[in-house]
């Protein structure tokens, strides 16, 4: 394989990351400082890729943005308002939202279950264009997914800090504290899932303009695959100040993407990614806990062989 | 400051389960008043704290801070008026969270999308000073690495740092070994003094609940049964209160832990 065909690999696992790292961020608010698993994620994920194709196909490629994430944001509010105002589980009410989310994204596209954006002016075809005769012509989509992802790694920096993303930590750190505390714990939940979702549309959104197409299940496994590269992320930088963990959490996203790519280098058909993300997921949560439990088992199986051998 | 009118609860209603923990009672807390609470598990000590707090709605009856009546106001918007401490340490502050970090967010200064200016952080740092536990030096630690002793001592503190109108504390020095438990009680007294806080503290050391403050009630099955204060309080001996709950409720007090306590 020639340099140029690495490089090329390299930029496009590069930008894929990218555009993932904004649900990993997205679930580093709602699983790691919420300590909510959002399983809407995908639904999410995908709504606001559709929302964010309609708008540009529409003609306005700069409003799909906003319009994604507002999106998004308002599939957040029915999780939240499902799990704290009409006591329904809160993996059940991602599950729900979930699937109901299905329906609505085919009916925003029109009854379609795929939307072509090949000859539509996306932020992505703006900025290329924008960019022609500089030197990083080819680069518009590294640019975009850069610019976004730091934005939204400084947005959570900084709201963290505030009273409310501090709210919004102890929510998840100690519910009972929060409980007989002057903090509403409803209000904590919906605020926070509201901005994660509108990251995971966000997420969706740039992806699908990037690949130019949207199909209705673009999101499907994307909650595991965030999951995965979020526990990865936290490997490096678990514990760590606020900005570092999220800055983990990017990171996670770059080396699951590199795990893929060298995996399909081995051969290994591209289905399998989603059957390699929840091995991940698998040994990134029970791998503590096994090691934790591993010298009560040891003990177990030797008082076992001790039997056994009288 | 507080009053309770004909405060009635019940756990389970219509069930064979079913179990009246708070029984028409009236309680009426001066301003400044440090009364102490005794009496045998599932008297309905907690269950009484539970009714100020707001953590259920009660049955029947009204329950007023300083004269408004806050019956049907939830938990959370209690909350700002009212600090409390319970028997589990881990319970009061957040453990993945640094000392200023659960700090700002108990003191409850500012807007939601505020943060604490550096001025409002030296505070916080010379109010830890106080304790002379050294949390001082370790604001930006995770409370989660602190000893049970400590950890209380630090939601003492937030508990007071938005100066509560009514600091209840329900048994929280129960989990801590006798030295620690000692010192987070000196240190209670000392910041309910200086402040001038009027405070309700559930304990099961029958001593203590006689030595400290100016009012001592004692509850037996979801009733108030006996309440004193004044010179009557001042000569009580522990064998006075077991007395009197004999006469009270009828049976004697069998439980070795306020026995022996």
């Amino acid at each position: 394989m020639s340099l140029t065909a690495i490089l090329g690999l390299g930029q496009t696992a590069l930008e894929l990351a990218l555009f993932n790292a904004l649900t990993v961020l997205a679930l580093f608010l709602s699983y790691s400082m919420l300590n909510v698993c959002d399983l809407s994620t995908d639904g999410c994920f995908a709504l606001g890729a559709a929302v964010g194709a309609v708008v540009a196909i529409a003609g306005h490629p700069w409003l799909s943005i906003p319009a994604a994430m507002g999106a998004g944001m308002l599939s957040g509010l029915v999780t939240a308002v499902l799990q704290t105002r009409m006591g329904v589980n809160s993996l059940l009410a991602g599950i729900i939202v979930n699937t109901g989310l299905y329906s609505v994204n085919i009916w925003i596209m029109g009854g379609s279950s795929l939307l072509n954006m090949n000859k539509t002016r996306t932020v992505f075809s703006l900025l290329k264009d924008a960019l022609k005769d500089t030197p990083m012509g080819a680069q518009h989509t590294l640019i975009i997914g850069g610019v976004a992802v730091t934005a939204v790694i400084v947005f959570l920096s900084l709201f963290l800090r505030t009273k409310l993303g501090l709210a919004i930590r102890a929510t998840g750190d100690n519910p009972d504290m929060v409980r007989s505390s002057s903090i509403n714990p409803v209000f904590t939940t919906t605020v926070g899932l509201c901005i994660s979702n509108a990251f995971t549309a966000l997420s969706g959104c740039l992806l699908a303009q990037s690949q130019k197409s949207v199909t209705v299940d673009i999101g499907s496994g994307m909650v595991t695959v965030a999951l995965a590269s979020l526990l990865i992320g936290g490997v490096f930088l678990g514990r760590r100040s606020i900005p570092l963990r999220a800055v983990g959490a990017v990171l996670g996203a770059f080396v699951f993407r590199l795990v893929y790519t060298v995996a399909l280098r081995f051969n290994l058909p591209a289905f399998m990614l989603k059957l390699i993300s929840s091995v991940i997921v698998v040994i990134a949560i029970s791998g503590p806990y096994l090691k934790k439990q591993l010298p009560l088992i040891r003990r177990q199986f030797g008082a076992r062989l001790r039997r056994e051998a009288r | 400051m507080l009053r309770l009118e004909n405060v009635s609860k019940t756990f389970y209603p219509g069930t064979s389960d079913a179990r009246v923990a708070l029984n028409d009672v009236t309680l009426n807390v001066a301003r400044g008043d440090f009364v102490s609470i005794i009496g045998a598990n599932g008297a309905g000590k907690s269950t009484l704290f539970n009714a100020i707090c707001g953590s259920f709605f009660v049955d029947s009856g009204r329950v007023l801070l300083d004269d408004v009546d806050v019956t049907m106001v939830p938990e959370f918007r209690r909350a700002r008026s009212i600090g409390r401490l319970f028997q589990d340490p881990m319970r009061g502050s957040a453990p993945g969270m640094s000392i200023e970090e659960n700090l700002v967010l108990a003191a409850g200064r500012g807007g939601w999308l505020s943060t604490a200016a550096k001025k409002e952080r030296q505070a916080f740092r010379d109010r830890l000073a106080l304790l002379n536990m050294g949390l001082e030096d370790r604001m930006k630690q995770p409370v989660g690495l602190l000893s049970g002793g400590q950890r209380q001592a630090l939601t003492l503190m937030m508990a007071t740092l938005s100066m509560p109108k009514i600091l209840l504390l329900d048994e929280h020095t129960a989990a801590l070994d006798p030295g620690t438990a000692e010192k987070v009680l000196d240190l209670t007294t000392r910041i309910v003094a200086e402040n001038g806080l009027t405070c309700l503290m559930i304990t099961h050391n029958m001593q203590s609940a006689l030595d400290l403050g100016n009012r001592t009630i004692m509850m037996d099955a979801g009733r108030i049964v006996f309440d004193t204060t004044g010179p009557e309080r001042s000569v009580l001996t522990v064998q006075d209160l077991l007395e009197k709950f004999r006469q009270a409720s009828g049976k004697k007090l069998d439980n070795d832990r306020m026995l022996l306590a």
